[in-house]
């Protein structure tokens, strides 16, 4: 228990205190701790078990590159696994559990010395279950999924909503620091629309973990007021809590808002998350740079931790992480460490520097603290069994290997520092590929490809006011590119560091000292796995990264990828900028699913569609199905009646009486312009230009490509007014179809085009009593058979609701298709059925409506497969001669006019068994013999029980099928296994001679 | 990816959808070369740059758009109204026309 609060500093609230629970156990912490610094000040050394090994793992960095602190955060459906403890936010109530571990994380069966080492080493999945053994991965999977692995994600659905927005401004600033924070204000002033975002809950960034007064206020106080004053213009919209996690093409950044992460539950009406979609006309990035670690022997103990990590607890948080602190750094960090934990009354005892000439001002900092400065010096291994206990130091010669005197000091808290990198990852994703500053020794951004500049440490800025300066330039220049004059007037806040940094040791890895040594934390990569790469001929970085998963975990390798390309590069023997970096992916942070889905989930997945006479069904008690997006009636049975019973009356009926169905979902498009006639003629392939007033007639449309588009009706209602019908299922596609042709084909025809699908509620009446079921409330229309003729089509009224009535029929009855506008919809359907009271009507749903078609061999949905042409259907009489139309040439290409190719049949049940759906047709031979591959004739695409015809029946596409009348053959379905004798007959089952239909 | 409708302004790509490369030619209907109704039908370039192609703004005006698209960086050159109103690139000021 080494860790503890300090009395004084930080930006904590000491009179807010917060309870909370890890793995049960009650601590306490502040309104400005994260999870993180708060378990750090209740003592908490380990934290979580690794990934491979189960090794006892401590709280190491203090943002977003923490590669160990992942844990479990809340219950039950909300539970969210992975959580990084240093970016979440404590509130009253936290209930927080580590990971990985069993029974529980300081008594872990995992762990026991290395059980399943030899398990886990580089290369042992590809090695061990590839080739002749890869059926033992079967058997083994079970265990080392269980052995290794993360958190466990709830496997209940998810109770928060997500929100997703669009948004547009001027400049984008990515981070809030010194720099970001420069840059949005010098682009505000300059009057542009500002979004500045964030990923932690206050403005600052870096400078939260200074100690120094900014125009004397603490740094945090300073960036609220300059946050506030720049809200206040208007013009900067502030976003805390907000990583923008990948830049993507054409100036287009994604970004996930955590609007509810720090509540116990998300506020009334508030998401959980929010993503941001943001189209910026530039963007400044001011990403600031992550702090590298060393790799030496059992750097992965509890106690270890990243220098500028143990600065930024003791500033910000005021949590020293230890009480004797010992500090190996390569560069000035590791001093400004020391001598603020000096500052606060924490012990260091002792700081090796790796260079051999520190900075003198520095230098004589730590001497007037007394600080004991080793240089030449660093960390060869750390030591301890639970935690760190002592840190064995060792100079270091020309080359960086250890060398000369070793010697261990006693420390509860081994800060180490190696170095800084650039935050570049959206540069790289911007489309630049990194670059090696051999001077800096750090990948700066490449190239820029797309409307972003960089500022800060990603721009080269050495100091704090450096970074401001370079933030109010790229804020500038950002609203020049946007056409704005950039006043300037800022100047920097009185007291940000100016001073320059010396230069960096390049040193990544420490040979030499016993235990392991991890180069990925959070993936459990060792040295030892680099070099075993490296032997077995792995020579690419991107190679290296796959083989031994370095940095492929959720932390995207933030603190070990410079440290293992670098050790590839020292094996290889060639520069860094040779060896390259690999290949830099969004996210930068992980980004949740639900923040992907924002509202599209569940019923608000895609749209629902329903008719306008659809509560009318559900009412009277209709088997609703979904049909695409509608919902349309099955079948409405009776009390106590099945289905299939309710099916059967209903198709009798119709035969018998008359039924009323619902064709509402039918496509509908109103046709106006002079040019209407010529253009229908075009699209269709059967005359239709000549088509009178007043009259309806079936159309069929081809492709380009000459197959069948879609089948429907035309009816044109006035002289300069026409109304198409198509299939529910293409109706949207015939009216991208033929605004196509309109806007790109043919823009000099004079048509236009409305799609009123939605406007009509319709209704099919079928029956022999249908019209005389009209005859009692249509007025305005005489009905009889001499007025009122096959496809002929009247506007009329039924109880001073408009309708047209076309007599159509789908079913081969006498039948009416009734159009009245929707809202009339559900009042005309209830007077029809009102009027058919004595003629004995019902209404009938989808699987009657299909039986019907079926009987009558009309093709539908199931026969419009894409596959099959005009002749393939019986309906090549429709192929006009007569004029052109679209599809017209390539319909007559030779593939298309072959004898055998699949034609519309029926088929009889031959054993009073269903035929089963899509069942393949095969002939006698191929049944007996069922040598695959099988050879299908054809296949079943619409099968019924044919209620006129008193049998099982089918229409089925055929090989030559209307040569094949009367042929015997199975209907084999591969999917039930059922096997059906059946009989190829004509489609047209029922009436063929259309006697009923005319009556 | 946004693309800047001529009637509509700056919609983000879901409200749109493609609808094919728009160098192709069409024959007229009284053509019957199935060769040149085949190149129509079948034969695409795959141009890495700049390219010509319909998008549609489907969810929105439901106009047919020629957007000139980048295909190596997914950059909008140009949008611009195809059919009967092409050559309206700038979205219409109807207070103008008072
Ligand atoms: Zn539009």
């Amino acid at each position: 228990m080494s860790g503890f609060r300090l009395n004084n500093g930080g930006h904590i609230d000491r009179e807010r205190k917060l309870r909370f629970t890890f793995d049960g156990q009650p601590m306490t912490g502040y309104e400005g701790d994260s999870l993180a610094s708060a378990l750090l000040a209740n003592g908490q050394e380990t934290v979580a078990r690794s990934f491979k090994y189960h090794r006892r793992r401590g709280i190491y960095a203090a943002g977003a590159d923490e590669p160990n602190a992942l844990v479990g955060l809340r219950h039950g459906a909300r539970h969210e696994p992975n959580c990084r403890a240093t970016g979440v936010e404590l509130y009253d109530g936290l209930m927080a559990e580590s990971q990985n571990r069993w029974p529980s994380l300081d008594f872990d069966i995992g762990a026991m010395n290395g059980l399943f080492s030899p398990f886990f080493v580089a290369g042992f999945y590809y090695k061990t279950f590839m080739g002749p053994t890869r059926h033992a991965w079967m058997f083994y999977e079970k265990f080392i999924r269980k052995a290794a692995g993360m958190g466990k994600a709830s496997m209940e659905p998810d109770p928060d909503h997500y929100d997703a927005r669009h948004a547009w401004c001027d400049v984008l600033v990515v981070g809030a620091g010194p720099a970001g924070l420069a840059a949005a204000r010098s682009a505000a002033d300059a009057g542009a629309d500002v979004l500045l975002a964030d990923e932690l809950p206050v403005p600052g960034g870096s400078l939260l973990s200074e100690t120094t007064k900014l125009d004397g206020k603490t740094s945090l106080e300073w960036t609220r007021r300059e946050i506030a004053t720049l809200t206040k213009t208007g013009r900067v919209h502030y976003l805390p809590r907000t990583t923008v996690y990948g830049y993507y093409d054409d100036n287009i950044l994604g970004a996930v808002e955590r609007v509810s992460d720090h509540h116990p539950l998300p506020q009334a009406g508030q998401p959980r998350h929010r993503h941001w979609t943001i189209k910026a006309r530039r963007v400044v990035l001011a990403t600031g740079a992550l702090e590298r670690p060393l790799v030496f022997a059992n750097n992965d103990l509890p106690g270890v931790m990243l220098s500028g990590a143990v600065r930024s607890y003791a500033n910000r948080y005021a949590v020293a992480a230890g009480r004797r602190v010992v500090i190996a750094t390569t560069n000035d960090s590791g001093y400004r460490t020391a001598i603020d934990l000096a500052h606060a009354g924490v012990e260091v005892a002792c700081l090796a520097d790796a260079r051999h000439e520190p900075p003198a001002d520095l230098a004589a900092e730590a001497e007037g603290l007394a600080i004991p400065v080793r240089t030449g010096s660093t960390i060869l291994a750390a030591e301890g069994r639970k935690a760190v206990t002592g840190a064995i130091l060792t100079e270091l010669d020309a080359e960086g290997r250890p060398h000369g005197k070793q010697e261990s000091i006693r420390t509860d808290c081994l800060a180490v520092s190696g170095g800084w990198s650039p935050v570049i990852h959206l540069t790289a994703q911007a489309g630049g590929k990194p670059q090696y500053d051999a001077e800096r020794g750090q990948f700066m951004p490449g190239e820029v490809l797309q409307d972003w500049q960089p500022a800060g440490a990603i721009g080269g800025a050495d100091s704090l006011s450096e970074a401001w300066q370079q933030g109010l330039q790229a804020g500038s220049a950002a609203a020049r590119d946007c056409g704005l004059t950039p006043s300037s007037e800022t100047s920097a806040p009185e007291g940000l560091d100016s001073r320059k940094p010396g230069s960096t040791r390049l040193l990544f890895q420490v040979q030499g000292g016993k235990g392991k040594a991890f180069v990925d934390l959070q993936h459990d990569v060792t040295a030892r796995d680099v070099r075993l790469a490296h032997q077995e001929g792995f020579v690419s970085v991107e190679h290296l990264k796959r083989y031994t998963t370095l940095g492929m975990a959720a932390d995207q390798g933030k603190t070990s990828n410079i440290n293992g390309l670098a050790m590839m590069a020292s094996l290889l023997d060639v520069p860094l900028d040779v060896a390259g970096t690999t290949r830099f992916r969004p996210p930068y942070t992980p980004v949740s699913l639900g923040a992907l889905a924002g509202r599209s989930t569940g019923t608000h997945f895609r749209p629902l569609r329903r008719t306008p006479l659809h509560d009318w069904h559900v009412e009277k008690g209709a088997v609703m199905v979904e049909v695409g997006l509608w919902q349309r009636p099955r079948a409405y049975p009776g009390e106590g009646e099945s289905l299939i019973d309710a099916i059967r009356r209903e198709a009798r009926t119709v035969r018998e009486r008359v039924g009323l169905t619902d064709v509402s979902t039918l496509g509908k498009i109103e046709i106006k312009g002079p040019d209407a006639p010529e253009f229908l003629d075009r699209v269709y392939s059967n005359r239709m230009g000549n088509l009178k007033v007043g009259r309806a007639r079936y159309g069929l449309m081809l492709r380009t490509d000459g197959m069948v588009f879609d089948d429907g009706t035309l009816w044109r209602l006035e002289e300069n007014r026409y109304l198409m019908t198509t299939t529910t299922g293409n109706a949207g596609g015939v009216m991208k179809h033929l605004e196509f042709l309109l806007a790109a084909v043919w823009p000099e025809l004079k048509v236009h085009l409305v799609s009123v699908s939605d406007l009509w509620s319709g209704c099919a009446i079928a029956g022999p009593n249908s019209r005389a079921v009209l005859q009692t409330c249509v007025s305005g229309t005489e009905l009889d058979n001499d007025s009122f003729r096959p496809m002929d089509v009247k506007a009329a009224e039924i109880d001073g609701a408009p309708v047209w009535i076309a007599r159509l029929s789908y079913s081969g009855e006498l039948a009416y298709e009734v159009y009245t506008p929707a809202p009339h919809g559900e009042a005309v359907w209830k007077n029809l059925l009102q009027s058919g009271k004595p003629q004995g009507i019902v209404p009938y749903g989808l699987e009657a409506l299909g039986s019907l078609r079926i009987e009558k061999g009309h093709v539908a949905g199931p026969e419009l497969d894409g596959r099959t042409t005009a002749d393939d259907l019986g309906l090549g009489g429709l192929m006009s001669k007569k004029k052109h139309f679209l599809g017209e040439a390539l319909a007559r290409r030779e593939a298309m006019l072959e004898a055998d190719r699949p034609q519309l049949v029926g088929l009889v049940s031959g054993n009073g068994q269903p035929i089963p759906p899509g069942a393949q047709l095969l002939d006698s031979k191929t049944v007996r013999e069922k040598e695959p591959p099988l050879d299908a004739q054809g296949h079943v695409s619409s099968p019924t029980y044919g209620a006129a015809i008193g049998k099982y029946i089918a229409l089925a596409l055929l090989h030559d099928g209307r040569a094949r009348h009367g042929e015997s053959l199975t209907a084999s379905s591969p999917l039930t296994g059922e096997e059906v004798p059946v009989v190829v007959v004509s489609p047209h089952f029922y009436d063929p001679e259309g006697a009923r239909m005319n009556a | 990816m946004y693309l800047n409708c001529p009637f509509c302004g700056h919609r983000h790509l879901e409200e749109f959808t493609y609808e094919g490369d728009a160098t192709i030619s069409w024959p007229t209907l009284d053509s019957q070369d199935i060769g040149s109704w085949t190149d129509t039908v079948y034969q695409r370039r795959n141009p890495a740059g700049p390219h010509r192609e319909y998008w549609q703004h489907v969810h929105g005006c439901r106009q047919f758009l020629i957007v000139e698209r980048d295909t190596t960086t997914h950059s909008i050159h140009k949008v611009e109204v195809a059919g009967p109103w092409a050559g309206e690139t700038a979205p219409r000021n109807t207070e103008a026309k008072q």
